[in-house]
């Protein structure tokens, strides 16, 4: 039976998104106890499929399978017959002859995870897959202003520099947007996409200063692997100085959020990365419940209503 | 000596088509009756020839495509003359040109005279080859086109690989005078689509698809018709599919700078909406799908004439080559079979085309275009021609092709317009099963 997948975060809608922002809670609870490990997928089977170099998703994909007890098999490409040249399909198909229950797949390609699910009956769960999307980091931003800030209706929220290179941005636009949040892009010409109004719902400045009525500062990391050849600024200095975060651009209670890597100094001043107010460090803790919650809501979710009141209660036991 | 086309020998047709619509605007037909196929001719004596009954159907001057790719020499398992030539005679074409893209390049006059050699064996509608414009169709040095177009090259093309730098355009211009031929080019500024898969634009910033711009397009054509001008050279651009193309090509002609343009079947169909499904099979191909916009410009375009003629860019990949993250597969969709019935039932089936004009795009206008003779249903006429039934109704399937690759825009598509008989080059070379 093929399963269902999370490829970008409009497969979900605002209840599904809900749901499991409620059971990522349910899971922060149980991280508090001594015990830090639930069975609810014990007997499945998690693989990590990462083409990409990962520290934070790779670690947190990992450690939340382990949490809720599946079996979790890390692929990465250095070190695997992906450097030989296997096609993605090959590759693909070769470890669900293991019979996985979910491919989580990091590539530097969009359209990767539309091709894996072709020949897979696991579930996948695209964790980045070029500049297209990253559902997972925006389920989990979701559950850090939701939390630290409270309701996500009516929220204000500027992403802040590399629009065009960013899959945070792509799906945190749109998460953010479904829940009820106004969002703002502000960042360079060069580097907001072409009619960005239209196909995000957004709107855009180039001016640094439209951040002021935003309760949230989404900064993107500025990324040069991906820029190739042609600089779309003149200079990372001038960059920063036009465009960079810090203490000085903000105004009191805004709050400032980072999917990491950080260029320190350049999107983000090093002083700001540090400041505990960020919501920076939330997020990258964050980052395991929340993908526990979607694995949990791939494999283990119940159907009904009812089952899933039950369920949810039981998820602690 | 014109340009050349090569088919291989084989019995000329004879037979008569009963009760057919026979529809051959440039000639001024549109009447029903009979038609005569006596030795490979149109008219002369009925009697004792195998009739056809095609009552309720249309005859049309044979299809002929300026713009195809057989794949051969270098990829023939997605490809070759036999196959290409048999996927055009499906769809209705009496004619199909080849672009020089291979591997090796058709850059010289060995490559070339093995392609005729080829043709003259598998072919079984004429065939005609381009030749690059330049050696490699790396943009320096151009190819010895005198003696390619004495063989009967058709014309000049680095389709695939516009020609970078303005100085070796404006000498391949300057040499046409030698090897009078057209140049057939590939407009697109490759600075601006560095990167890209997709048409910049709105679906590709929401699905993070590097963008390739409608401007990259006209900009290069825009070049290419000064220089054009200046030299008094004619040029041929390849699958307009943008609006601000039609623009400059428009302009051009006003100016009456020798220039004529072609649009594919996908363009005039399709639009980058159908991008959502990432599915690089059906959906990337170079020039990108555009938006509706667009597509309204060039389907008026095409009404108008400022857009001569359809050509399908027929560019075959096999299925693992196809089997990529969309941004990873290469560019290309095939054309050949689904080109008339597209068109017919998203076009004029709508009424944004009649029939008439969608019969002169894709036969008379485009043989014009590339200096060849254009088919004619008119008596003493060499017998190319297609009889379609308009009603038939058939889904594109995968199974369902003569050509090897299976990479069509159309795939799970419903098209009117069913090809029931083409005769080429005299012969019969498609009857549907």
């Amino acid at each position: 039976m093929r399963r269902r997948s999370l490829i970008a975060i409009g497969d979900l809608d605002r209840a599904e998104v809900a749901r499991i922002l409620r059971v990522a809670n349910r899971f922060a609870e149980v991280m508090q106890r001594d015990i830090k490990k639930v069975p609810t997928l014990r007997g499945r089977t998690i693989v990590n499929l990462f083409f990409e170099p990962s520290t934070r998703t790779s670690t947190s994909f990992e450690l939340a399978g382990k949490r809720l007890s599946a079996d979790v098999v890390n692929v990465k490409a250095s070190g695997s017959s992906i450097e030989k040249g296997e096609s993605l399909k090959d590759t693909v198909l070769t470890l669900s002859s293991y019979a996985p229950d979910v491919l989580v797949i990091r590539h530097s390609s969009a359209g990767a995870c539309e091709i894996a699910s072709r020949h897979t009956d696991a579930a996948v769960v695209n964790a980045g897959d070029g500049k297209h999307e990253h559902p997972t980091q925006t389920l989990l931003d979701l559950y850090t202003v939701e939390r630290e800030m409270g309701p996500l209706d009516g929220l204000h929220v500027a992403f802040v520099g590399d629009v065009a290179h960013s899959r945070v941005a792509r799906s945190g636009i749109q998460g953010f947007a479904m829940m009820g949040a106004k969002v703002r892009l502000v960042g360079p010409p060069t580097l907001i996409p072409r009619d960005a109004e239209e196909a995000l719902g957004v709107t855009t400045s180039t001016d640094v200063r439209d951040i002021a009525d935003a309760d949230v500062i989404y900064v993107l990391r500025m990324q040069q692997e991906r820029m190739g050849e042609g600089a779309l600024v003149p200079s990372l200095r001038e960059y920063a100085a036009t465009y960079g975060i810090s203490h000085d651009r903000l105004r009191p209670g805004q709050r400032v959020m980072h999917a990491g890597p950080i260029n320190r100094g350049v999107e983000i001043s090093g002083r700001l990365a540090d400041d505990p107010a960020t919501l920076i460090e939330r997020q990258a803790a964050n980052g395991m419940v929340v993908r526990m919650a979607v694995l949990y809501d791939l494999l283990a979710a119940p159907q009904s209503a009812a089952e899933a009141a039950a369920e949810l209660g039981a998820v602690a036991v | 000596m014109g340009p050349r086309l090569f088919q291989r020998p084989g019995p000329a047709a004879n037979l008569v088509l009963r009760g057919a619509r026979l529809l051959d605007p440039a000639a001024g037909i549109d009447e029903v009756r009979d038609l005569v196929v006596r030795d490979g001719v149109i008219g002369g004596d009925a009697r004792g020839l195998d009739e056809v009954d095609a009552a309720g159907m249309v005859v049309l001057p044979g299809l002929v495509d300026p713009h195809v790719h057989l794949r051969t020499p270098g990829r023939e398992w997605t490809e070759d003359v036999a196959s290409g030539s048999r996927a055009a005679a499906a769809g209705g074409f009496t004619a199909i040109l080849a672009m020089p893209n291979t591997q090796p390049v058709v850059d010289n006059s060995a490559v070339l005279g093995a392609l005729i050699d080829i043709a003259s064996r598998d072919a079984v509608i004429p065939v005609g080859f381009y030749a690059a414009i330049t050696v490699g169709q790396k943009g320096q040095v151009l190819t010895e086109q005198a003696e390619l177009a004495a063989m009967g090259a058709v014309g000049f093309s680095d389709d695939g690989r516009p020609v970078a730098s303005a100085a070796v355009m404006r000498r391949a211009l300057q040499y046409q005078r030698l090897a009078d031929r057209p140049l057939v080019l590939h407009e697109e500024d490759p600075t601006l689509v560095a990167g890209g898969c997709a048409h910049e634009g709105a679906m590709a910033s929401r699905l993070g698809l590097g963008g390739m711009p409608s401007i990259a397009e006209s900009v290069a054509v825009a070049r290419d018709a000064a220089l054009a001008e200046y030299e008094d050279a004619s040029i041929h651009i390849c699958h307009v599919a943008a609006a601000e193309t039609v623009e400059e090509i428009r302009r051009a002609k006003a100016r009456g700078i020798r220039i004529t343009a072609e649009v594919t079947p996908h363009h005039l169909v399709l639009t980058d909406a159908t991008l959502e499904e990432l599915d690089p099979r059906r959906h990337k191909m170079n020039p990108p799908l555009r938006e509706e916009s667009d597509r309204q410009v060039l389907i008026a375009a095409l009404a108008d004439g400022t857009l001569d003629c359809v050509a399908t860019d027929h560019a075959p990949h096999d299925a693992d080559e196809k089997d990529m993250p969309f941004e990873e597969a290469p560019f290309g969709v095939i054309g050949l079979e689904t080109a008339f019935a597209a068109c017919f039932t998203h076009l004029v089936k709508p009424g944004h085309l009649d029939l008439p004009t969608l019969v002169l795009r894709m036969s008379t206008a485009p043989a014009t275009a590339l200096g060849l003779t254009a088919p004619t249903l008119a008596d003493g006429a060499q017998a190319d021609l297609a009889l379609v039934d308009l009603e038939a109704v058939a889904t594109v399937v995968e199974t369902g092709f003569q050509s090897k690759s299976r990479n069509s825009a159309f795939l799970g598509e419903a098209l009117a317009g069913r090809v029931m008989l083409t005769i080429a080059g005299g012969q019969v070379a498609w009857r549907a099963g």
